[in-house]
């Protein structure tokens, strides 16, 4: 593979950055006054970079696949000795399908956005800050080295925190978006240790080194970046143990949930992953670690979406799921890579889809939130219906919905490896239909159980045909992508394609998946579409009261992190105070005690003045005659 | 005559001045006393100057008789004014500037 210098039209790349970046600046700086055209020039950014990042793919299908990695360098960032890091970009398969998915689904969320936020006083700012989003999450997938990858994992990481807190007047929203920021750090450490250790071991940071030069190291060191790049991951894309974020991230508006915390930003880990392949397919251990984080997340996910009756938490579980089978897909190494970023994409897609369309329900609902509060919307709220089934056919993995084709193949995959990690995904893939189908069953059909002062209606045109881009993207992305686009030789060149056989033939996986989908949904109508949902939540069963705690991710964290640095900032506050303190203070005092009682000396009697003279006068007389003896 | 003999005077002179300066309480007895003894050590000075046979000592006792009389002009001026304000001359009784 040789890295081509950016020439004709891919010399405008930087442009795919600049354009949303310099929207952010624009809505950022000129304020209140911007509130009128400020969200017009945000989509406006947007669709600009799409339309470029479309011509840029069709340049990029001219080229002989060998060529399609090209590089462009704006600016030498960091020059010190020997060791250069530059503000390169570089362009290639696997970024090319991110940058579409970006700012695709980035500008339809934009649009929706429109009508969603009319009435903030602050669209400006939103609008604003989500176009600071689009353009740190393009600097991560267009970075061509690790160091620029992380400006862009923190710039999305910031983003992400002034959007969740968005209403920060709420109190709720402002800890959501500090929690989200903290345990992001988390991560990160591991990001910042990887690449330091990726610095040591091979003098370099850019991809085209550290991946050239892999098999030099020694596995352990591999092992080591590549458990440090999961850490990166887990936080980033919120899989456990570093999870606890993602539901409280849905307390900022839909929009952002539809595009930072389901389509794009929580994918950046499976992102890291799939480029560092070479790292992961050297480190067995990394691997391994990744597919049993990636199994522990599908099913808490799963179980998490089952119980919620928040719709956007039950999404948030659902994404957490989607996301775990990503990684999955990524562990499982050459036979799943091509899958995951397949998946990733038609997630992307179908997911922005169900929470837009989440967002529009709760838009007609009053921000009602609560799914024992809706029912029988089908009629009043057609397009969304629709629009909401495609995705969640999609999503459970119907045919010939866009997810089957992509899930469907990672289980397969899984299978590849194992009967105990494919038996894993498909069970997940049965969990998937039930909570999806209460899901809508709760929403869509039932009776209703309306708020008295709620008054149900179809959201405005701007609203609905993104709605409408998503769900017909949910139908038919899938098909396009396998059939026309031929995904595998599209990305095999970035991340490698290699497939094992296995023990039963693909059509036998197929309807053993189906089998469970169909059973799990089947149960999901009975329970909440055939029977009375109560407006008061059950008591429910263990499973059910943990799930709603998110399964004591909270509590653990508490437990294990946040009690201990209490105690520890506590017993640091009780040394502070009482011992350094006490020295200093206590010294202080018996200076001060001391002064206190040797003033009694100075007694204005002058002759008991002379008598101190004399006396000092006579002891250094005594003091000197002595030394002389 | 053996100059330790000056020496040994003005040994006498100083601890007279010295006892006078303690046990006495009238400010113009204890600033003869200091008197007395600033000569005690002028007639030292001279003494060594002597027994050395330079004349450094001597011009020493000349400062020091100067910074005496400088002295004695500042310290008679306080006592006067004490005794006007204070119709006394006992250094006891002044005592205000303590703890």
């Amino acid at each position: 593979m040789t890295v081509m210098p950016a020439e004709g039209l891919f010399s405008l790349m930087w442009l795919l950055i600049a354009l949303p970046l310099a929207g952010a600046a624009i809505l950022l700086f000129t304020g209140r006054r911007s509130n009128a055209w400020g969200p017009y020039l945000g989509v406006l950014t947007v669709s600009a970079s799409a339309v470029l990042g479309v011509l840029l793919l069709i340049e990029m299908m001219g080229l002989p696949t060998e060529d399609r990695t090209i590089t462009q360098v704006a600016y030498q960032w960091v020059f010190i000795g020997n060791f250069s890091v530059d503000l390169a970009f570089q362009l290639d398969q696997l970024s090319m399908v991110f940058i579409l998915l970006i700012t695709i689904v980035g500008s339809l969320i934009h649009i929706y956005s429109l009508g969603y936020m009319a009435h903030d006083p602050d669209k400006r700012k939103f609008f604003g800050y989500l176009n600071l989003f689009v353009a740190a999450m393009l600097l991560l997938v267009m970075a061509n080295n690790y160091l620029l990858l992380y400006v862009g994992w923190e710039g999305v990481g910031v983003a992400s925190y002034l959007l969740i807190g968005f209403w920060q007047q709420k109190r709720s929203a402002a800890a959501a978006a500090k929690k989200a920021f903290i345990i992001n750090r988390v991560g990160d450490v591991g990001l910042s240790l990887a690449i330091m250790l990726m610095f040591v071991t091979f003098g370099s940071v850019t991809f085209s080194d550290v991946f050239g030069s892999a098999t030099q190291a020694s596995e352990g060191t591999l092992t080591a970046i590549g458990l440090l790049l999961l850490l990166a991951a887990a936080g980033k894309s919120a899989q456990f143990p570093l999870q606890a974020w993602l539901l409280d991230a849905m307390e900022g508006p839909t929009p952002v949930s539809a595009l930072i915390h389901a389509a794009t930003m929580v994918t950046a880990g499976v992102y890291l992953i799939a480029r560092s392949n070479v790292i992961y397919n050297n480190a067995e251990i990394a691997a391994m670690a990744v597919i049993i984080v990636a199994l522990i997340t599908i099913f808490m996910g799963a179980i998490i979406g089952s119980a919620k009756d928040d719709i956007k938490k039950a999404l948030a579980g659902s994404t957490m799921s989607q996301i775990g089978y990503m990684m999955l897909a990524v562990g499982l190494g050459p036979i799943g890579y091509v899958f995951a970023i397949f998946h990733l994409l038609t997630h992307g897609v179908f997911k922005a889809g169900l929470f837009l369309g989440a967002g529009s329900v709760m838009h007609g609902m009053n921000d009602n939130v609560n799914m024992r509060r809706y029912g029988a919307l089908r009629s009043v709220m057609v397009i969304t219906f629709i629009t909401f089934m495609a995705g969640y056919l999609a999503i459970i993995g119907i045919p010939p919905f866009s997810g089957f084709w992509s899930k469907d193949e990672i289980i397969h995959a899984a299978f590849e490896r194992g009967w105990f990690i494919g038996g894993a995904a498909v069970l997940a893939a049965g969990i998937t239909g039930f909570y999806m189908t209460r899901m809508v069953a709760m929403t869509f059909f039932g009776k209703k159980r309306w708020e008295t002062d709620a008054h149900p209606h179809e959201s405005p045109a701007v609203m609905t045909i993104p709605l409408i881009i998503l769900g017909l993207g949910s139908t038919f992305l899938g098909m396009a992508l396998l059939f026309w686009g031929d995904i595998e030789a599209w990305l095999e060149p970035v991340v490698g394609y290699e497939s094992e056989p296995t023990p039963l033939p693909t059509s036998a996986y197929i309807g053993i998946t189906l089998a469970f989908v169909i059973v799990g949904s089947i149960i999901g109508w009975i329970t909440y579409a055939r029977r009375e949902v109560p407006i008061e939540a059950p008591h429910g069963n263990w499973l059910t009261r943990a799930a709603r705690k998110d399964l004591y991710g909270d509590a653990v964290n508490h437990a294990l992190v946040v009690a201990p640095t209490n105690y520890a900032a506590r017993a640091l506050v009780f040394f502070d105070a009482r011992i350094v303190d006490g020295f200093v203070n206590g010294s202080a005092a018996i200076v001060g005690g001391l002064s206190g009682r040797m003033r009694r000396t100075q007694s204005g009697f002058i002759r008991s003045y002379a008598l101190s003279m004399v006396g000092g006068a006579v002891l250094v007389l005594l003091a000197l005659v002595l030394v002389r003896i | 005559m053996d100059p330790i003999y000056y020496i040994y005077l003005a040994t006498l002179l100083f601890s007279i001045g010295a006892i006078g300066v303690l046990v006495r309480r009238n400010a113009i007895i204890v600033f003869m006393s200091v008197e007395l003894m600033l000569n005690a050590a002028n007639l030292v000075f001279v003494a060594f100057a002597r027994m050395n046979g330079n004349l450094d000592g001597q011009t020493v006792a000349f400062f020091v008789m100067v910074v005496a009389a400088a002295e004695v002009v500042v310290g008679l001026a306080i006592i006067v004014q004490v005794f006007r304000t204070r119709q006394s001359a006992s250094i006891d009784e002044p005592n205000l500037l303590k703890y």
